[in-house]
């Protein structure tokens, strides 16, 4: 499987945790420039699968390849490859906005004369510049997604993920975001893969969808083509028609309960 | 470079910057002095053992490095589960990278904290043997607390919540402490107890920075720095083996 017009090259990938089999033998392909969306309903397997292409999981079988290397033996050219926008919070609240930024800067290993301009104009696009010497603990939960956003897009990388990113963002910021987004797209190739749950936010701006519910890929193709396969005339009624409507439970993992308990005992 | 560099100045700021932090662990060491020191003094001094409180110092300053240094490991967990671990796990440097940041950050800290006791002991009755030494006996601080965080951190890499944390606090840092020449001389220890302050790391370690600021090792420096320093190279092939299988 090798094809250098590929971002992203999924084969049969599998994860199971114990028993739970989160992510069933899913094949996919992005090819390189595209924005990709990929949805699903809650505890569909959209994380798992992101983070499996992150190096941040290991598969249990299947193969992977992402800008040409394999995330489970290449994972430094891996990682030299993509960015992330991570779900979940992943800022460091005792430092401030600044040196978040900086810390990832470097991490990322972006040109010091670029870095200072680049943090400087995603800070403002973002309206936290003013705040900047603020430790993020002082922030608000919409406010620390915006840097979050800002911090994922100080270096350009061949393919950046975005796992619901805009989750929690007024419509503003959304827009900011996207126009910014599309810019670094078509302008310097970048691929984008980003899973949502705003079907418009993915109808507006995707040029690939990919479906998957219960670990399984049910169907991928353009808007169009998946409002024709459903007979319907939003993305949202063929999202609704294809997935069922039944609300999805999700059990809460490790993290997330120990996340709860260290909040009321931190709450000083 | 660059990345521990960051690393490690990440975990100096968030120290200077949490100064509850800095006092509520300087509390315990200072007890320890106190209760130790002036409580159990005469009787040393009585059963010919000499000035307790030189001999206590070092032990108490290696006690503050042994808490100090294992919390790194607990940063870890912080950091796990505040979401920051992704971050750094997701960035195009590598894991031994990240590892050494965050231990000789770890590390710096402990010895930070050290230097503070040393610092108020000398208010407290202590003097250096030699303060020609005393920079060697921070070289020496350094060595343990690296050692100690590099343990921190091989534990967190395998656990996810603080309730274990504190079984390893319980049963492992504890016992290494008490059970080392740390407040009291191995020479003067029962066979059996001797025997296990042989095979404790903490022991050498105290033993090294003892020789360094009161002027007296038991074991020799030699034997001291081959210990600590072989377990240390030890620890960091572990721990960079255990930090690269991290999953997140």
């Amino acid at each position: 499987m090798e094809n250098n017009n590929l971002a992203i090259e999924v084969k049969n990938l599998v994860k199971k945790f114990g028993d739970f089999t989160a992510v069933s033998n899913i094949n996919f392909e992005v090819p390189c420039g595209q924005i990709f969306a990929f949805l699903g309903p809650n505890g569909a397997g959209k994380s798992t699968t992101i983070k499996m292409l992150t190096t941040m999981l290991r598969p249990t079988s299947g193969e992977i390849r992402l800008n040409g290397f394999d995330p489970i033996h290449d994972q430094d050219k891996v990682r030299r490859s993509f960015g992330i926008v991570f779900q979940d919070p992943s800022l460091d609240d005792e430092l401030t906005a600044f040196e978040n930024m900086e810390l990832h800067s470097v991490l990322y290993n972006v040109d010091k004369k670029i870095r200072t301009q680049r943090i400087e104009e995603l800070l403002k696009l973002v309206e936290l510049w003013d705040k900047r010497k603020d430790y993020v603990k002082t922030y608000s939960g919409g406010m620390k997604r915006r840097l979050e956003i800002a911090r994922g897009l100080l270096h350009h990388p061949k393919i950046l993920f975005l796992d619901e990113p805009t989750l929690g963002l007024d419509p503003q910021t959304r827009n900011l975001m996207w126009q910014y987004l599309k810019k670094m797209n078509q302008e310097e190739g970048i691929t984008v893969f980003f899973s949502t749950h705003y079907m418009e936010e993915a109808e507006k701006v995707a040029d690939e969808i990919a479906i998957i519910d219960h670990g399984k890929i049910i169907t991928k193709g353009t808007v169009s083509q998946l409002k024709q396969q459903t007979k319907t005339d939003s993305l949202e009624d063929a999202f609704l028609s294809l997935t069922g409507s039944a609300i999805r439970e999700e059990s809460a993992g490790n993290v997330e309960q120990m996340r709860t308990h260290s909040k009321m005992w931190r709450s000083r | 470079m660059s990345t521990i560099y960051i690393l490690w100045m990440r975990q100096l700021k968030r120290y200077f910057r949490s100064r509850s932090r800095i006092i509520g662990a300087l509390g315990q060491p200072l007890l320890f002095l106190i209760a130790f020191g002036y409580g159990f003094g005469s009787i040393f001094a009585a059963a010919g053992g000499g000035n307790y409180m030189n001999f206590l110092v070092p032990g108490i300053i290696s006690q503050s490095i042994l808490f100090t240094a294992i919390s790194s490991g607990i940063n870890l967990i912080w950091d796990r589960q505040f979401g920051f671990l992704k971050e750094t796990l997701a960035a195009p440097v590598s894991r031994l990278e990240i590892m050494l940041g965050q231990a000789l950050g770890g590390a710096t800290v402990a010895t930070i904290q050290g230097a503070v006791v040393l610092v108020l002991s000398l208010f407290m009755g202590f003097s250096p043997a030699n303060w020609l030494l005393v920079p060697l006996a921070i070289l020496a601080m350094f060595l343990l607390s690296l050692l100690f965080t590099l343990v921190g951190i091989a534990i967190a890499s395998k656990m996810e919540d603080f309730q274990g944390f504190q079984l390893i606090i319980n049963f492992l840092i504890m016992p290494l402490f008490f059970l080392s020449g740390a407040l009291f001389p191995v020479s003067a220890m029962p066979k059996a107890l001797a025997v296990v302050a042989q095979i404790n790391p903490v022991t050498y370690g105290v033993d090294m920075i003892r020789g360094f600021l009161s002027g007296t090792t038991h074991f020799g420096y030699t034997t001291d720095f081959a210990f600590v320093g072989g377990l240390t190279i030890l620890l960091l092939v572990i721990g960079s083996y255990l930090f690269s299988r991290i999953e997140v």
